[in-house]
């Protein structure tokens, strides 16, 4: 690679307040070349492509593009100078047709008549070269998640981009469908189109790129030939210290059923509705289910959560029909690890100490009468926080300036450890605990989980992860538009079966 | 220019904030008195002896700052539970309506009954009509998602025309030579003058009791606690358990309850009967009132009187020199603003391309 860099980010420095989100970063992108930018979250890879994207302004540093620079905080620069941004969320409008959507905002806005034919064409043109199979007037809304992903780079390709930045795209697709996001970007490649490929799955990253840079807390760690390395060497650069991964560890002995789901159904629901799901959870045991996210399982959990009833089917918990209702699942010894834990598990304006305490505050130990015993409440609060290791913020802190890390010890320890004179959770209902969070939170978060079920839990990790649901689950079911396999123990799976099934597909025992 | 979000505030930036703010409105109201053609220095002076400056001036405060507190605790505890309680001036009148239905001397003598059964009546009767009032907007929006901006806002109106409709009607005084005008209240059903020759009644004591009392709702009980989860995270207090449908009645009930008692306090304290224009907007000030105090039942106090001394000295003021009352408007609505802005910017920087 001799040419210069299509793309070049010198000293690129960005700071909040404090914290340090980049830290004198410099990169370069050749021609024809895969980059894979990896970190953990918080390492600093969404505010630098947020930089170069012209969302961000960065506090020092500079980018050229093909060795002009680019003027800082504009996007519109930025995909004037042929850079191309496939977000992780899609930012399609779905009651348009992919025409429409890749049409939009490209044509100048005091033409009275859109260039409709002629778009057309050239969208088609560049989906054949890149071989990307659509449908120009198919509407996003019909449209599957890969397909959408596809319609999102078209988009790019079709403005005429000649770097692609793409940020975890294969957090949404099934592994059959990463496989075919990873020919057609081999495919860009040849092209001579230049490749940014954000990402914290290593083996993906040894996969595709040809190049690694690693960020570490904001700052640039490694940089090295993809070939040149292997993985227990990137993660090592990503966390800081070796890492080995925890050796699976079975369920010792199963227990009765604890919940059991009978062919419930639910109605509505922009999040995926669940048609006639039957699965039984029983103590000492992790039941994980995989599939790819929006097919229901945030259904599932929040119906398991208590925040919404069943349209038909039957849940009993311990043999007593289930109530959806939040406080009567907690006083049953039901612990609830929601999705989002910034906007469902805390109020991050309220202390630590309230939001810890605040599932049970209607509860005998914490309350008499209309009262708040605080003093009680704040002594749970404080052995929470020492036995799940909760730290930055104090007792009295808003919940808010937690890390993502520490909120998540604060929910766990509030599900799972039980105020004096209390039992320990039943059954445990996790939905993708590990999301966002560090390697070290990971295995601590896992490892909290696989001790709950050896007390004796029943658990129900709901995960988008299939390393994880590989890693914990004892049975393993997989949701498709609502639908639930069987749930079968790990031994009868395999990653390529799971996909399968992800995608739909019948699969053969 | 835009906004970044700071990563942390500092405590003495919490606290410079409005102090800042409160320069700012002196600084821009100054230019305001300067364009008038009056002494900047001496028009601030001499509002603040009007507000401030002696007995008469303090006792002419407080009487102003007694619905002002009753309507922004009212604001206060709907607007911690994200209810946009729009209509505290509605509830006002309400509460006013019900207290002179209970107390007033219709025919000759009113409601017959001893005063210790009366008085606890007509209070109870205010503000049951005020959270009644609001009841309905707040069902509408748990139930049916209804926003209650737009329903307590027109519901305002409805208010002042039937409260017209009452006044030349059924309770309409037949000695006021046809002005509209309620019967008076028993004279027994007045509250008592905290300081002899002025205004301000025992209906300070109320607004300040109900002050303490609010703030301790808020701190030490579990109800306190569900409001301000409701209010500042509504899917994680349903997550945790908080009932959030009865907890947005009960704060419906007790925010119109508030704004209803103001209207009774303002009819038993001060005027003795309904018109219809006993409140100069009490209802809206009320929430100018709450965002000042940042929505602390405590802060409710001092913001009111505050509020309650600009109007108060500006009246004094402009009779002294030639400077318009509306200036006490101005200054209010500009520390408003200078308040909320300055809260904007201690969580958020400003930064310049």
């Amino acid at each position: 690679m001799v040419d210069a860099p299509v793309l070049r980010l010198s000293g690129i420095t960005k700071r909040f307040g404090a914290l340090v989100a980049n830290d004198n970063i410099c990169l370069a992108l050749q021609r024809g070349e895969v980059l894979a930018l990896l970190g953990e979250n918080g390492a600093g890879k969404s505010t630098l492509v947020s930089i170069l994207f012209g969302h961000y302004i960065a506090d020092e540093g500079t980018i050229e593009v093909n060795a002009r620079p680019l003027p800082a905080g504009n996007p519109r620069a930025a995909l004037d100078a042929g850079i191309g941004m496939v977000h992780q969320h899609f930012t399609l409008a779905d009651n348009l047709s992919v025409l429409d959507n890749v049409v939009m905002g490209t044509e100048p806005l005091w033409r009275l008549r859109s260039q409709r034919a002629q778009a057309r064409t050239h969208l088609i043109e560049v989906a054949q070269r890149f071989g990307l199979s659509v449908q120009p007037e198919a509407l996003i809304g019909g449209l599957s998640v890969g397909e959408r992903q596809r319609v999102e780079i078209l988009k790019a390709l079709y403005r005429g981009a000649r770097i692609l930045i793409l940020d975890e795209p294969t957090a949404v697709l099934t592994p059959q469908e990463s496989e075919a996001l990873f020919r057609t970007l081999s495919q860009m490649v040849q092209e001579g189109l230049s490749i940014i490929f954000i990402s914290h799955k290593l083996t993906e990253v040894l996969r595709l790129s040809h190049r690694v840079a690693v960020l570490r807390q904001g700052k640039l760690v490694a940089q090295a030939k993809t070939a040149d390395t292997n993985q227990a060497q990137l993660a090592q650069w990503m966390v800081g210290h070796a890492v080995d991964a925890a050796p699976r560890r079975p369920a010792q002995s199963v227990g009765p059923t604890v919940c059991d789901i009978d062919s419930v159904s639910t109605t509505g629901g922009l999040r995926g509705r669940l048609n006639r799901v039957s699965l039984a959870l029983r103590a000492g045991e992790i039941v994980a289910i995989a599939g790819v996210s929006g097919n229901g399982q945030a259904a599932l959990a929040q119906l398991l959560c208590g925040m919404q009833a069943a349209a038909s089917g039957v849940i009993t918990l311990q043999g007593e029909p289930m109530r959806a209702s939040p406080a009567w699942l907690v006083s049953r010894g039901v612990a609830r690890i929601p999705e989002d834990r910034h906007t469902v598990g805390v109020v991050g304006d309220l202390p630590v100490w309230e939001n810890v305490v605040s599932e049970r505050l209607r509860s005998t130990v914490f309350s008499r009468g209309p009262w708040v015993r605080r003093a009680a409440a704040r002594q749970h609060a404080q052995r929470v926080v020492d036995t799940f290791d909760v730290r930055g913020g104090g007792l009295l802190g808003p919940a808010r300036s937690l890390s993502g890390g520490n909120m998540q010890k604060l929910i766990l320890g509030r599900a799972l450890l039980p105020p004096p004179g209390e039992a320990a959770p039943l059954l445990i209902v996790a939905h993708q605990p590990t999301w966002g969070l560090d390697i070290g939170a990971v295995a601590y978060v896992q490892a909290q989980l696989v001790a709950a079920r050896d007390a004796g839990a029943a658990v129900l990790l709901l995960s988008d992860d299939l390393d994880e649901v590989m890693a914990l689950g004892d049975r393993i079911a997989v949701m498709h538009e609502g639908r639930l396999t069987e749930a079968r123990p790990h031994g009868q799976w395999s990653r390529e079966s799971i996909g399968l099934a992800m995608a739909g597909a019948a699969h053969a025992s | 220019m835009h906004l970044e979000k700071r990563s942390s505030t500092s405590a003495t930036a919490f606290l410079l904030a409005p102090l800042l703010a409160v320069l700012v409105t002196l600084v821009i109201s100054s230019l305001l008195v300067a364009w008038a053609g009056a002494p900047v220095g001496r028009t601030w002076g001499l509002l603040l002896q009007g507000a401030f400056g002696s007995v008469f001036a303090w006792s002419e405060t407080l009487t102003r700052a007694i619905p002002l507190m009753l309507t922004g605790l009212a604001a206060t505890v709907a607007f911690k539970a994200r209810l946009f309680n729009i209509g505290a001036e509605g509830q006002l009148y309400a509460g006013a309506l019900a207290a002179v239905a209970v107390g007033g001397l219709h025919g000759t003598e009113g409601l017959p009954g001893p005063v210790w059964v009366l008085f606890p009546l007509m209070m109870l009767a205010s503000a049951v009509a005020g959270a009644l009032l609001l009841l309905g907007p707040a069902l509408m929006k748990a139930r049916l998602g209804v926003d209650e901006v737009v329903t307590t806002l027109l519901l305002n109106f409805i208010v002042l025309l039937m409260v017209s409709a009452m006044l030349d009607g059924p309770m309409k005084d037949p000695t006021a030579m046809g002005w509209p005008q309620s019967v008076a209240l028993q004279g027994e059903l007045e509250l008592t003058r905290l300081i002899e020759r002025t205004r301000v009644h025992s209906g300070l004591i109320w607004a300040l009791t109900l002050a303490l009392g609010l703030w301790l709702v808020f701190k030490y009980t579990v109800f306190g606690f569900n409001v301000q989860a409701l209010g500042s995270n509504a899917r994680a207090a349903a997550f945790a358990g908080v009932p959030v449908t009865r907890t947005v009645t009960l704060v419906a009930l007790l925010s119109g309850a508030l704004a209803g008692l103001a209207g009774a306090i303002e009819v038993a304290g001060r005027t003795s009967y309904v018109t219809l224009d006993m409140s100069p907007g009490y209802g809206y000030s009320g929430i100018v009132v709450a965002m000042l105090a940042g929505l602390h039942p405590l802060g409710v106090v001092a913001a009111s009187v505050f509020i309650a001394g600009v109007l108060v000295g500006a009246d004094s003021m402009s009779r002294a020199i030639g400077v318009p009352t509306y200036l006490a408007d101005v200054i209010v609505a500009v520390s408003l603003l200078c308040v909320l802005v300055a809260t904007l910017l201690t969580q958020y920087r400003l930064r310049w391309r």
